[in-house]
Parts: structure tokens; sequence; C-alpha cells
């Protein structure tokens, strides 16, 4: 039987510590240029939100993981953190 | 003998006719494969080609990794089967797990087109048999992510198996150790950032990507009489 529970999540892919991130790093050197000074470690990543079909969270979770780690991020450099954030929006 | 080359499109690839070109410019012949295609048949090497393979959208090649084509092309390898990937060829490569390794964005966020200069570091893989390590090639790089990175374990293997075919005589865009190419472990399969197929006439301002192409027409040829050899006589 299909699941009819539908979910909401967030998976957000950072850079992997040590790994460079000219993007993260660009966006730092700028910010004492218009005086927002004292940001450090600043890095730059993406965030996808989606819905998905589930029996529960923790189905929702495994599903969410295997999306993110199969195709929204490349473990090679990035690491996935999968969040359900709630039920499906309606309509 | 013509050695047949597969060149493999998929949506937003756009340097296939310049592969195609320098191909026949030296006796080969080339077909376009379409990236829906599940068989890749009857060609002695597969090239891919430069480009934004559906659009570079999430990463370069990171959809591009399940177009069908990708199965076949991961089988043809797997058989010996010489395969190239150019530049965004190579990022599918890396994303479809046949070479390790990542390519992210340019150390200094530059998008790069110019011509550099490649040092051959190693004449055993099907892009550089028979061009003498050590020779130094001017080859136009055009890319945005060509940053090669790996972890220190692969970066090592890589050095220690001599798996760094090709690399940068002054890195442009800071990949690690210089790396501009490398191959797998079988020796058929390679990834590089330069684009030899725009350095194949005079025209184009240099011919030293001739070299690189005849020698993958070579190793194609060679592969088509590894594969199709009729069994050996106990």
């Amino acid at each position: 039987m299909a699941p009819t529970q539908r979910f909401t999540l967030l998976v957000e892919v950072q850079l992997r510590a040590g790994i460079s991130d000219p993007q993260g790093a660009t966006i730092e050197r700028a910010l004492p240029g218009i005086g927002l000074d004292g940001v450090s470690r600043v890095r730059a990543g993406k965030a996808f939100r989606f819905e998905l079909s589930a029996d529960d969270e923790a189905a929702a979770l495994l599903l969410g993981t295997q999306v993110a780690e199969r195709v929204l991020a490349n473990p090679v450099i990035e690491d996935a953190t999968v969040t359900v954030t709630g039920p499906a929006v309606a309509g | 003998m013509a050695a047949r080359m597969g060149v493999v499109v998929f949506p937003g690839t756009n340097c296939e006719y310049d592969a195609i070109r320098a191909v026949e410019a030296l006796g080969g012949e080339a077909d376009l494969v379409w990236h829906g295609t599940t068989e890749v048949t009857g060609y002695d090497a597969l090239v891919l080609p430069g480009g934004f393979a559906h659009g570079d959208y999430l990463r370069p090649g990171a959809i591009a990794r399940f177009s069908p084509v990708m199965a076949a092309v991961a089988r043809f390898a797997a058989d010996g089967g010489p395969v190239v990937g150019i530049c965004n060829g190579f990022q599918v490569l890396t994303e479809a797990g046949l070479l390790p390794g990542a390519l992210q964005k340019n150390r200094g966020l530059r998008f790069l087109c110019m011509p550099v200069a490649i040092r051959v570091e190693s004449a055993d893989s099907v892009l550089t048999e028979g061009v003498v390590a050590g020779t130094v090639l001017s080859i136009p790089i055009n890319h945005f992510e060509g940053n090669y990175t790996c972890d220190e374990a692969t970066l090592a293997q890589l050095r220690s198996e001599r798996r760094v075919v090709l690399r940068y005589v002054d890195n442009p865009n800071g990949s690690v150790d210089g790396i501009a190419g490398i191959c797998n472990e079988g020796r058929n399969v390679v990834g590089l950032m330069p684009h030899p197929e725009r350095a194949s006439d005079a025209l184009l301002g240099s011919v030293d990507g001739l070299v690189l192409i005849e020698a993958l027409l070579g190793a194609a040829l060679r592969s088509r009489s590894l594969r199709c050899a009729p069994p050996a006589v106990a």
C-alpha cells in the first residue's frame, strides 16, 4: 500500500571541512568593505526543500537521506544535513 | 582501417563538432551518440566532450551521470574500451565514479578561457601513449569548475600509480598538485580539463592537441583488436 502521509523536508549541502570554498572566502573578504566587520568562517552551500510521501517521519527521513546522498550532494566534497520540517503544505 | 569514435552528446553539450572535426582531421571516423541511448556498440572509443550537460544544474555532471547512456559508458569502460572526458566530460566522469575526485569552482572564482601550458606526466594512458613524458603542450582551457580536488589518500594513490597524466605548468585554477588530467586504474579512462580538440589546427592557434587525439585513435584501434580478438587456441 502506497504511503499516504506527505512530509516537507529541508536538505542543506555544505562543502566538507577541509575542502576549500572560494565562494565563502570571497564573500568573507567582501564584508569589511561595506562595514560589516568581525564575520569569519563563511561557508557557502545549497539548500533544497521538497515534499515526499512516507508512512511516518522516520521513513521520510530515510527517503530524504537517499535523495540527498545519491543526488543532491557529491560525497567526495560535500556533506548533507537532512531535516523533516513538518507535514506537507496543504494544496 | 579507421578508428571509429562515439561522441556522447547530452542536452547542453557544445564541443561535439569540435571533437568530430579533430578526429576526422586525423583520419578517424566519429558519430554523435545521444545521451538517451542505452547501448554503445560499434565504437572503438568514446569521447565525452565539453559543454554544460543538463545546464550544469545542481553541479556539473550531477544530472548527466543519470543519463541512460552512462550505464553503457561504464560497461564500455569496464570492458577496457578507451573513454576520454574533456572538460565537462571530465566532470561527468568524476560524478559517475568512473574517475576519482571532483572538480570545484576555480580558485579566484574566475571563468578561465585561455591557452595554457600542459605537461604530459605519463605516457601510460589511452590519451598519452607514445607521447614522451615531459612534453609541454599549449592547449586551451575554458572552464569555471576545473579546480581538481580529492582526499589525500586518493592523491597519494594517483601519484604512486602514476595516474596524473597531465599537469599545468602554471596552475591556473587551484587544482590540487596542479592536476589537469588523470586516468583510472586500467588507464583506459582519462579525464582532462584542457581542450585538445581546440588545438587541432594552425588556424586555431595551436596544433598541440593533435598528439593526444592521435594517441587516442591508436589506442582505439588497438582496443578494437583486443576486444574483437578470436579466442586463443589452447
